[in-house]
């Protein structure tokens, strides 16, 4: 066969000249192999199994009431998504969150009127995000180590302006966003997380600031010199993120009708391994709203099943660090066993 | 004046002047015993700051420290309290291989699965934790149920100090030898600062790493036998949070977080700053509701004063997007 011919029958094969070898066609197995497609099934799996072991499990009113628990840290993993793919952390937002249940608190005891709590909380938060983010961009820290101080100095505000009270009183508005339902039903809480997680993946997966995130994320230096204003991203994100712990702030301090000292200690990690167990990278660059969700949903139906099978909460800490561990771990093991 | 370019000296009279300024205002906290308090209290502090500057120096971070210290510390605390007969030695060395365990498990992960160290040891710490609680029960074990020469021991002197001195002594001596003059502590810069480049010219990064986990966790664990035996009561939120004031003292001690720099005496130094000003705090009758505040000021200064120089960057070349948007911007 002489070389003419060849390029012939190839033309023929295919309908243009130049087959584009870097896309891959969309086959079952890549589906499958995708990281959001693993946690569906992590998720039914969990769910199925939950429904078989514990007889009241499929109720569909505790069922829908069980997503109180993990809301409001779902609302901050939306942002610290954002956040962790470009390349950036915060470890200061169960601090944040304090500070603005704290504020609200105060702003209640000076007689602001109820409509305008929530505009406090978010006012604060914001404000504890723009500090971080002055902090990152201006002077060039690691995030890392700013929120470590920020998170101290934020739960030191809130302690100095509570002192050893707890604030509570709140007006009915509060409680009928913390604890109210929709239609009889649907808890606020769910149906306002449903549509923040909406926007997030609308922001981040269809306009070019989301692609910008990525590109942040991939490689800050050649984001900057592709003309990306990536300190301004940065800032952006940090006080998204503190702006979105206010919000869990009102719904959180709504939902338990008071501020105490101790609330949401600890949120910052159970925030951080949502996002991680959602596959968002934490080199930067890689992750999806729907992953981040469905590990929400997959951790929220652990809990749910644990405390309904009455396990005291703590054995929940074991549960989603070895859930955790695992996901990213069995990956890499059977890569390895493959590579022999 | 080079003297006062490095960091350990200005820390360290950073240190001195903070000393000063609150001895200014009460004079008794300048007194011998409360000094010694102050180094006393510092020892625990500145162990666990000096695993964990060799872990960030490799580019990682080990969250998992508290948690392990809570879970050696529980453990050497059962054992007191259930096998009265045993030995202090045996007690202390079951702690430090409780934690040496649990920081090869931290550093297999890390070193031979390359997983993030970021990821791995919040996985761990949440683990360890919990596995506190598994272990104990939600049991508190208080200083009654302890034998009286393990609660003795951290305090009881040897030569005029305190035991906790002389092991905090030991363990800074044998970090700055490790860290300076060992093949093993170089190979953790050479990996912090490249690490693709540290593969290259044959250094074993899985097995260092591996070994430097481990080393946080056999310290943690050892850690964890003197917090126990220091504050006599052993219970699942033990140290809570403590892993953050350990990175703290290192970040203060001028250790980078990106990996590469940092010296055991700038961290031995951060830790003994964060005491000194805890100590501090109360001493000046400052409310304990505005400790943690003032910590968080404290660190947040601390870093920023260290920082000065190190936001050099590379000129942007392109205009940037929405800054541009007035096009008459750039004739100025």
């Amino acid at each position: 066969m002489n070389p003419t011919t060849a390029m012939q029958t190839e033309s023929k094969t295919s309908p243009s000249r130049y087959t584009i070898l870097d896309r891959e066609t969309p086959r079952l197995k890549t589906l499958l192999g995708r990281w959001e497609s693993l946690l569906a099934m992590l998720f039914i799996v969990v769910f199925a199994a939950n429904s078989i072991a514990l007889p009241h499990f499929l109720d569909l009113y505790n069922l829908l009431d069980g997503t109180q628990n993990f809301s409001e840290k779902a609302l901050i993993a939306l942002p610290m998504a954002l956040l962790i793919i470009c390349r950036e952390i915060d470890i200061s937002v169960a601090g944040a969150l304090a500070l603005s249940s704290v504020a609200m608190g105060a702003a209640m005891g000076a007689g602001f009127p109820a409509e305008s709590l929530p505009l406090v909380a978010l006012a604060t938060g914001t404000a504890c995000g723009f500090l971080n983010g002055v902090l990152v961009t201006r002077f060039a820290l690691p995030s890392i180590v700013v929120t470590i101080g920020t998170v101290s100095l934020y739960r030191g505000l809130a302690s100095v302006v509570l002192g050893d009270n707890a604030f509570t009183g709140y007006p009915q508005l509060m409680a009928d966003w913390g604890q109210g339902y929709f239609f009889g039903i649907v808890p606020r809480e769910f149906v306002v997380l449903l549509v923040c997680a909406a926007l997030f993946a609308v922001l981040l997966h269809t306009t070019s600031w989301g692609r910008r995130i990525y590109a942040i994320g991939n490689n800050p230096e050649a984001a900057r010199f592709s003309g990306i204003a990536v300190d301004r991203y940065r800032l952006a994100l940090f006080m998204l993120t503190g702006a979105m712990a206010g919000l869990a702030a009102f719904l959180l301090t709504g939902r338990i009708g008071s501020t105490r000292p101790n609330i949401a200690t600890g949120w910052e990690l159970e925030v951080i391994t949502m996002v991680i167990l959602g596959g968002v990278s934490i080199a930067g660059g890689a992750g999806t709203i729907a992953g981040v969700m469905l590990a929400v949903l997959t951790m929220g139906t652990v809990t749910y099943g644990l405390s309904l099978a009455n396990i005291p909460g703590i054995y929940m800490t074991i549960v989603v660090g070895v859930l955790l561990l695992a996901t990213i771990a069995l990956p890499k093991l059977l890569r390895m066993r493959r590579a022999r | 004046m080079t003297l006062f370019k490095q960091r350990e000296p200005l820390l360290a009279a950073m240190v001195v002047l903070l000393i000063m300024a609150v001895g200014l205002k009460e004079p008794a906290f300048l007194s011998a015993g409360s000094l010694a308090n102050v180094v006393t209290d510092s020892t625990l502090l500145v162990m666990l700051a000096l695993t964990q500057m060799l872990v960030i120096v490799t580019r990682g971070v080990d969250l998992s420290v508290a948690s392990n210290l809570a879970l050696s510390g529980m453990v050497a605390a059962m054992l007191g309290a259930n096998v009265p007969g045993l030995p202090l030695p045996l007690i202390v060395l079951t702690a430090v291989a409780v934690g040496l365990l649990l920081g090869l498990v931290n550093g297999w992960l890390i070193g031979y699965l390359e997983l993030p160290p970021i990821v791995v040891t919040l996985g761990t710490m949440s683990v360890y934790r919990g596995a506190v609680f598994v272990l104990s029960g939600g049991a508190w074990v208080s200083a009654h149920q302890m034998p009286a020469p393990f609660i003795a021991f951290p305090l009881e002197r040897l030569l005029g100090l305190p035991h906790l001195v002389w092991i905090a002594a030991a363990t800074l001596a044998l970090m700055a030898w490790v860290a300076r003059d060992t093949r093993f502590g170089r190979d953790l810069y050479a990996i912090g600062n490249a690490p693709q480049c540290a593969g290259y010219i044959g250094i074993a990064s899985h097995k260092r790493l591996l070994w430097t986990y481990a080393l946080s966790g056999a310290v943690a664990g050892l850690c964890g036998y003197l917090w126990v035996a220091r504050y006599a009561v052993a219970y699942t939120e033990i140290a809570y949070g403590f892993e953050f004031t350990v990175i703290a003292a290192c970040v203060i001690g001028g250790v980078s977080i990106g990996g590469g720099v940092g010296t055991v005496l700038g961290a031995a130094l951060g830790a003994l700053f964060l005491t000194v000003i805890g100590n501090a705090l109360p001493v000046l009758q400052v409310s304990p509701f505005w400790q943690s505040a003032l910590t968080g000021l404290v660190i947040l200064v601390a870093v920023l004063i260290n920082a000065r120089g190190t936001g050099r960057r590379s000129r942007q070349i392109l205009p940037l997007h929405g800054l541009d948007a007035k096009p008459h911007r750039s004739a100025a």
